[in-house]
Formats: C-alpha cells, structure tokens, sequence
C-alpha cells in the first residue's frame, strides 16, 4: 500500500462525513466533506507523526497541509525532502 | 539529603490534606455495617451511616466499597438496606484492596489524592497507603466525623455537581453501549439523539463556570482562572458575551460542559476563553461551538481573534484552532499567542447533533 492509500484510508476509517455516501478524491477539501473536530484533528495528526516517523511543528500545522488527501502527501514529501511522488 | 526528603514529603502532606475528596471507598464488616456478612446474615448497619452517605452524595461526593467478601451476596445485602445505588464500581472480591482501588480509580478518572479510605483493619489502611501514598486512610471508628471534615464541605456545589454521580451512571451505560455497537462511528454518535444548547451565562451558571475554568486543562485554550464578580461583570457587560454549553443525549444530561468568553470590538470578535469538558471530546462539540463563533463574527462582518496560551496539557486546543484555520498573529511576552481567523471557511454543523442556540 503506498502513502496516499493509507492516509486516504485512514481519513475514511476516520472521518465523520456529512453524507454518508460520499466519496471522495484526492483533491477534495476533507474539511468541507466531513466535520473536523478536535479528536479527528488529533488523530488525524498523531497518525501522521506515528506512521511517518516524523514530528510536525507548531508552524507547519497550517490547514493547507492538511486539507487534502494530495495536500497531506505533498507536505509529507516536502518533510521528507524529496519531491518524487511516491 | 535525609532532612530534605523529608520536607518534600511534608510539603506533600500538607498539600494532600487541603485537597477535596472526590470519592469515599468504604470497607464493609464492622466499617459499614457491625459484624462480619458471611458468618453471621443478621447484621445491622452503622447507627446514622445512610444519612451520612446521603447527605454526602447530595454535596457531590461519591461513594464506592473495597471489601473482601462474597460479591453477589454483599451486593443483595446491601439492596436489602436499600443503599445499593449510592456505590459507584464496587470491588467486592478477594484481591488487595490497593488493586480495588486502583480500579476504583480508573473507573472514576478522579487522582488519588482526592479518595478517602475507610477501614477497620489497620492492616487494610496500612497495605493501601502503601501502595497509593496520596490516598487518605481513615479508622471506621471516626466515620461520625465525615460531615464535619473540611475537606468534605467542597467550595462549591453547583446542580452538576449534585448530579455527579447518576452522570457516571450514565456514562457507563454509554460506554457499555459504545462498546458493543457495530456499524461507523457516525451511526453511533446518531444514535444518541445528542442535543447541544448555546446560551448566554446567566448568574446560576457562574459557579459552574468558575469551576469549569479550574478544573479543565486539556480542553482549555488559555488556562485563565475567574472570580465570581470578574465573570459576572463579563456576563452583564455589553462589551462582552459569555456563553455556556449544555450538552444531553438518550442516557440523560452531562450538565454544563462548555464555556466561551468573547470580547466585542468595532470590528473583530475576540475569543479569550474556550474550553469544553474532556468528558465529551468524543462527541465533537467543542467544535460545534467555535463553528457557532465563527458564523456570529461572520454574519457581523467581524473578523475573529483568539488567544491561545500554551500549557503542559492544551495542544488539542491548538490543533483545534490550526485546523479551523486560524493563523498565529502576535505572540507577547507573557506567551500569550493572537490568532485570527478570516472566516473564509466555517464548518457546517454535523448531523448527528441537533444544536439548540437560546
């Protein structure tokens, strides 16, 4: 399983979305098919640090990083510093 | 180095014994009632121990029993007497009563510093103490003494309080119900027919709130604490609006969970305080009521601030923030950090929830 299926997986398993029905892709704004509370948030983050091994800082918690599935992916490039997809 | 040992372990002391008790642990044989259950049936309880127990549970107090003896039978003994309710996750069983305790413990999420132990057996209060050297011990000879000690006439008792122990009945029954439901957590969180009420504090609920602000570290977004008349000037001021959260479901209420303090400026809200009961973290609530905010900052063409002061315990709130796309301001010298936030995206309110505003 490659990262973006992971985290996209994560984000379903997780989510609580508004219609249950939803899909969603890459692209779409998780904030704006589910609602994001302060536990998602949590977990959300902590998953990433856990199954990343890395630490994100108070300044890269930015919702731009987070919002969605290919935002995630790419911060998490950009930590690891490569820009290869993967 | 023995001396200084020994100061710290005075300091603790004296610390321990100005601390509220939260919860009674109750031994059974000649503490509770006289005489031993399982040799003899024909037993009678303490002269004037079911007032006492009332009494204390109507100021909020809990009572729960670390007894060695036989479960089924204690607990038809003590329906018998008509006092079964009043003990929350008894331990009745052959274990160490440290373990039960400790369970105990668990069970309420209350420190140990906040329980007292009460047993004939100076072996029992021994064995305890020694495992858990924040617990108070207490001889069964003294128990005529309970409703004079200071440290169990609580500053405040507010209704929550008096309703604390039927709201961990209630969560339990939740929890029980949480455990075996199958199906998506959203399905579950309908399930409970959850209803969360916004309102304006009104005086009533400034004893609630000062508690609130003292007791809530996770879920806290600065730490500040109030004084009774601070808080009351916020909520008559026009400059100011102070709101509180009720939050029910099927299982009955979980009381008064939520505080905000807003400032109104000309052209800004300005958030000082959000803080939510760790209890309801799992419902998503906390971010039903910064959503609420934001749409009342937006539909009065205000933009929102909001401080943020960084503690051992609060990250949550951070993220909190972070993710409801605040961005960091200014932070001063005293570590106080201004966000704000240009509301260009305000979350919905989930489905599950059925948001009352009064």
């Amino acid at each position: 399983m490659d990262n973006k299926e992971k985290v996209r997986m994560f984000i379903e398993d997780n989510l609580i979305r508004y219609d249950e029905e939803t899909i969603f892709s890459d692209e779409d704004n998780i904030f704006s098919m589910g609602f994001v509370n302060s536990l998602f948030a949590m977990k959300l983050l902590n998953y990433i640090e856990s199954e990343f091994s890395i630490t994100v800082d108070s300044d890269e918690l930015e919702l731009s990083n987070f919002s969605s599935v290919n935002n995630i992916i790419s911060f998490l490039n950009k930590k690891a510093g490569t820009a290869n997809n993967s | 180095m023995n001396k200084r040992i020994l100061s710290i372990n005075k300091i603790r002391e004296v610390d321990i014994l100005n601390k509220e008790i939260k919860c009674i642990i109750w031994d059974l044989d000649n503490t509770l009632w006289d005489g031993v259950l399982l040799e003899n049936d024909d037993i009678s309880l303490k002269p004037g121990i079911v007032e006492i127990i009332r009494e204390l549970d109507t100021r909020g107090i809990l009572h729960s029993i670390a007894s060695k003896n036989s479960f089924d039978y204690a607990i038809r003994k003590l329906e018998e007497f008509g006092i079964s309710e009043y003990f929350l996750f008894p331990e009745i069983n052959w274990d160490l009563k440290s373990i039960s305790i400790s369970n105990i413990q668990k069970s309420l999420n209350i420190g140990m510093d906040s329980i007292l132990f009460i047993d004939d057996q100076i072996f029992e209060r021994d064995e305890v103490k020694y495992a858990h050297p924040d617990i108070t011990c207490m001889d069964a000879l003294e128990y005529e003494s309970l409703l004079n000690n200071s440290r169990l006439q609580h500053k405040y008792i507010t209704r929550d309080a008096q309703r604390r122990r039927l709201m961990y009945m209630e969560d339990k029954q939740r929890r029980e119900d949480e455990e075996r439901f199958n199906g998506a957590p959203e399905n579950f969180l309908a399930s409970l027919d959850m209803t969360f009420v916004i309102s304006e504090a009104q005086e009533e609920d400034l004893i609630r709130a000062i508690e609130l602000t003292e007791r809530t570290h996770q879920l806290n977004t600065t730490g500040y604490t109030y004084g009774y008349d601070e808080l009351n000037n916020y909520r008559t001021s026009d400059d100011h609006k102070l709101l509180v959260c009720e939050l029910t479901d099927r299982y009955g209420s979980y009381g008064k969970i939520g505080l905000a303090l807003l400032e109104i400026k000309e052209s800004a809200l300005h958030l000082k305080l959000l803080l939510m009961s760790c209890r309801v973290m799992s419902r998503g609530v906390g971010t039903i009521l910064l959503s609420y905010i934001m749409q009342m900052a937006k539909s009065q063409n205000k933009i929102l601030l909001a401080d943020f002061k960084k503690t051992d315990r609060n990250k949550v709130m951070y993220v909190t923030y972070k993710f409801a796309n605040f961005k960091e301001v200014s932070t001063n010298e005293e570590g106080i950090t201004v966000l704000e936030n240009d509301l260009s995206m305000v979350q919905k309110f989930p489905h599950y929830v059925n948001v009352e505003i009064k």
